[in-house]
């Protein structure tokens, strides 16, 4: 087996390296920066050059971290590495090992549906294909995200026109920034004033620095006292829910951005307005066509819905297997409470 | 239909009061009244009886969507919901037809129950294919029965008042009972001459908040009027025309319930409206609230459940006498004509004049409701003796001051996910106390906990499940709960030998051991003590 999984995560012992290991390591090869995917701590990170400034807010000024650009081929230890887009935030990418005629990939998070924040997705043809599940059931098919946005500016100007605010929870990186190019406007604004939260700001920023359109935003604590937030629109990571942080918006309406959102239950048990279902994931559909697409005779199944996923594909004559993630109980979060400090 | 279901939406998405009046209130105003009617008909919580078996839905739903049985189970569990799932699982409407929610209900909902398993298939299957979204969602709910919306009777009301300029009352009293969701019953609901309410109808009742504060800040204890407050179904016995109603506050009509009741009623005189409670009784002492239950259950009432479970109507208020509405007379007033009424009805076998107890103080006041549960009430109601017969819940004449419940520190054993708003998340638990070193499961409860404290649980208990049976978890006995519940009986239905009344959490007991939760000789002596 040219991967094997180990305690400390995905290991290539002919390469002598780890692909997002939950635990410090000498080299790391990550897929994407979420706090999942991208832990503190190893000696050497390689990663794709177009999240380098994500990765580097994520893993500290310290961290040792060797940047390649998609499709550029390195060789660690005889062992042929590249990385491919992922279509699941700015930077992440798929890691295509190749190794005596065997080519595996790890597809981290990704999804198919595009996303003007980062680079779209990438089909890779592989013998073995590592594929993640999140929203791994039929139940779950994406409408299109233009109906999303269009509901998300119909429910900004109706808070607006009772003066109110919009808060929109959505993860601080990735999915705060899709938020944001959403709502982008042609002519580089938006509807109204937009505000955000600590830790969606400093990533935003990074955004910007990569070179992304986003609207104009301003960094919520930084507004003197008293200052007046009605009929703007908030973002806020989701851990910033019932906060003191957010007494200052007064009585504004909450909505949050997930794929969870299609679900009833999952939209009312977060006691908000508004759900919209915006995912970064593939549905079924995709991930099915996916799967399809990378040609793979094996296929491993991670993070997420692993066991239907795997028996569909059994059931389909494809060599599938159930990866354990080290993640277990977080089917609720789209990337762990790891990546979601508190700063206001 | 589309706008019936953006109805849903509006009122679904938002926990806001205020905008699910206002939502409701805009879909009155201008719908047509034989929609409308169908609205309020399941606004207010009534529904069709089953339809249709779900086994035989889900079965056709699967072929259309083309997948196994066993995904379509994962899917369900992911979901927790029947019609959702289907609905999620569905392709997209092949020929969106729109049509208005009477049609729906009234041409392919009602007949479905009539029609053979192939006619059945072929309606669903049409329906399936002309409805799309957020519609197909509530239609599914509709044929299954579970339709259900988080307003209450009194929320839809107010809408209908609002939208009609009738007051609230009004449309309370016209809704009570058995309507039938008409264009024309629509339009009487609505109509502005208010006196031709059905005679068979009764009041609106009217509850009590529970006690909020100190007692002395309710005034002087000389102005109230103290009662004991006893478990039974509340209920008002309607004498009108020669004819007799009892109404429990359900809006139920369980005359056939309670024969010995409706009989008794015969001596009253005509035009009598009594408020009170129907309690199971035997030896001047009111028995175990099961015992009431096991009469509600059944269909047919022999003369045996008769004698073991003979009832009482305890009365306590006087709405209507010789045709006369006393509701916007004093209590006080309103008292002593009851007082009269119970005495000249020549049936106090079955019509108990609730008992005042004297209090001239609220040290007196304290003292009985401490003397409560040896009385074998649940507390005591206060009201108020200049106090109106108000309507629904209203606060300031009537406090209901319910005494401590039972309390024990029990070990959580068991888990199970949730449905609907809680799919997917562990809230459904199992709790045991020990016996000669064993846990012995005593009760199951499913609230008391905040969403970020059924989170954690949720992740823990993924984290150390010992064993599955199907959606049952069995867990590492390591978290303590402080429980509550109302009453506690004898059961040989349970292992432990104890049945526990209105289990639910009071708090996580992280400070506690295992070891140091309750035994189950603590829950024998409690019952002991009740007997």
């Amino acid at each position: 087996m040219l991967l094997r999984i180990t305690d400390r995560g995905l290991y290539c012992e002919a390469g002598d390296f780890y692909i997002d290991p939950w635990q410090p390591v000498d080299r790391a090869v990550i897929t994407h920066a979420h706090g999942d995917h991208a832990r503190w701590g190893s000696r050497h990170y390689l990663a794709s050059s177009e999240g380098r400034r994500v990765l580097r807010t994520r893993l500290g000024a310290d961290a040792s971290i060797q940047s390649v650009d998609y499709g550029e081929r390195i060789d660690m230890g005889g062992v042929r590495v590249s990385l491919h887009p992922a279509g699941h935030i700015l930077g992440s990418a798929q890691i295509r090992v190749e190794h005596g005629g065997e080519v595996w990939v790890v597809s981290g998070d990704y999804k198919t549906d595009p996303d003007p924040t980062c680079t779209p997705f990438e089909v890779v043809r592989c013998h073995t294909f590592i594929t993640e599940s999140t929203f791994g059931l039929p139940i779950y098919r994406w409408q299109p995200q233009s109906e999303v946005f269009a509901e998300m500016r119909e429910w900004w100007s109706a808070n607006a026109k009772a003066e109110r605010a919009s808060i929109v929870y959505a993860y601080a990186l990735g999915k705060a920034q899709r938020v944001l190019a959403g709502l982008l406007d042609a002519d580089g604004g938006a509807m109204g004033p937009i505000y955000t939260h600590g830790a969606v700001e400093r990533l935003t920023r990074d955004y910007r620095d990569s070179g992304i359109a986003l609207p104009h935003t301003h960094h919520a604590s930084e507004m003197p006292r008293g200052h007046d937030f009605g009929g703007s629109l908030v973002i806020a990571p989701p851990s910033a829910a019932g906060s003191t942080w957010l007494r200052r918006f007064g009585a504004a309406s909450p909505a949050f951005a997930s794929g969870w959102m299609q679900i009833r239950g999952a939209r009312r048990r977060r006691a908000v307005d508004r759900g919209f279902v915006l995912s970064d994931h593939v549905d079924w559909p995709a991930l099915l066509s996916t799967i399809e697409a990378t040609g793979a005779e094996r296929v491993w199944v991670t993070h997420g819905f692993r066991e239907p996923v795997v028996r569909w594909l059994l059931e389909r004559g494809i060599d599938a297997l159930s990866i354990a993630s080290h993640w277990e109980g977080e089917e609720e979060v789209e990337s762990p409470a790891a990546g979601e400090e508190i700063v206001a | 239909m589309r706008r019936f279901a953006q109805l849903f939406a509006e009122v679904d998405r938002t926990t806001r009061t205020n905008e699910k009046v206002d939502a409701m209130t805009a879909y009155f105003a201008v719908a047509d009244p034989a929609d409308a009617a169908w609205a309020v008909y399941f606004l207010s919580g009534s529904r069709p009886k089953r339809l249709i078996p779900v086994r035989r839905l889900s079965a056709w739903a699967l072929e259309i969507a083309q997948i196994p049985e066993w995904l379509f189970d994962e899917c369900y569990d992911a979901v927790g919901d029947l019609a959702e799932t289907i609905s999620l699982l569905l392709p997209p409407a092949t020929s969106y037809t729109e049509r208005p929610l009477h049609e729906w209900i009234e041409q392919r909902v009602l007949g479905l129950a009539k029609l053979g398993e192939e006619a059945q298939r072929d309606s669903i299957r049409e329906s399936w294919s002309a409805l799309d979204g957020v519609e197909r969602f509530v239609w599914n709910k509709l044929i299954t029965g579970g339709f259900r919306v988080g307003v209450s009777h009194q929320l839809v009301v107010r809408a209908l008042s609002r939208a009609s300029g009738i007051d609230e009352g009004t449309i309370a009293h016209r809704l009570t009972g058995h309507w039938k969701p008409t264009a024309n019953a629509y339009r009487a609901l609505l109509a502005a001459d208010t006196s031709d309410a059905d005679r068979s109808r009764p009041y609106p009742f009217y509850l009590a908040y529970a006690l909020e504060g100190p007692l002395e800040e309710l005034g002087d204890a000389s102005e109230w009027q103290l009662e004991w407050k006893w478990d039974g179904i509340r209920s008002q016995l309607i004498r009108r025309d020669g004819k007799n109603y009892l109404w429990s506050r359900g809006d139920e009509l369980v005359t056939d319930r309670f024969p010995e009741i409706a009989a008794a009623a015969e001596f009253l005189p005509d035009g009598t409206v009594i408020d009170g409670e129907i309690m199971p009784w035997a030896n001047d002492a009111p028995l175990p609230f099961a015992q009431l239950q096991r009469r509600i259950g059944r269909t047919k009432l022999g003369p045996k459940i008769l004698a073991d479970v003979p009832v009482v109507l305890i009365a306590y208020d006087l709405l209507e006498i010789e045709g006369r509405d006393l509701r916007g007379e004093p209590l006080s007033s309103r008292r002593a004509q009851l007082a009269t009424a119970i005495a000249n009805a020549r049936a106090e076998s079955r019509f108990l004049l609730s008992s005042i107890v004297h209090a001239t103080t609220w040290d007196d006041a304290r003292d009985a409701h401490g003397r409560a549960r040896a009385q074998l009430a649940e507390g005591l109601m206060l009201k108020r003796l200049d106090s109106l017969y108000g309507v629904g819940r209203r606060k300031g004449g009537w406090w209901k001051w319910k005494v401590q419940p039972f309390t024990v520190d029990a070990v959580m054993v068991y888990a199970q996910a949730g449905h609907g708003r809680r799919a997917s998340l562990h809230t459904d638990y199992t709790f045991a106390v020990w016996r000669d070193g064993v846990l012995v499961p005593i009760a199951k409860a499913y609230s008391g906990l905040t969403d970020v404290e059924i989170r954690e649980l949720d992740g823990w208990i993924r984290r150390n499940t010992k064993e599955k049976f199907g959606p049952v978890r069995h867990v590492e006995p390591v978290h303590v709960f402080e429980l509550a519940f109302e009453g506690i009986q004898a059961s040989p239905r349970h292992k432990s030998g104890v049945a526990v009344r209105f289990p639910r959490i009071l708090r996580w007991r992280k400070d506690k051991p295992p070891a140091e939760a309750d035994t189950l000789d603590t829950l024998q002596t409690l019952l002991r003590e009740q007997s």
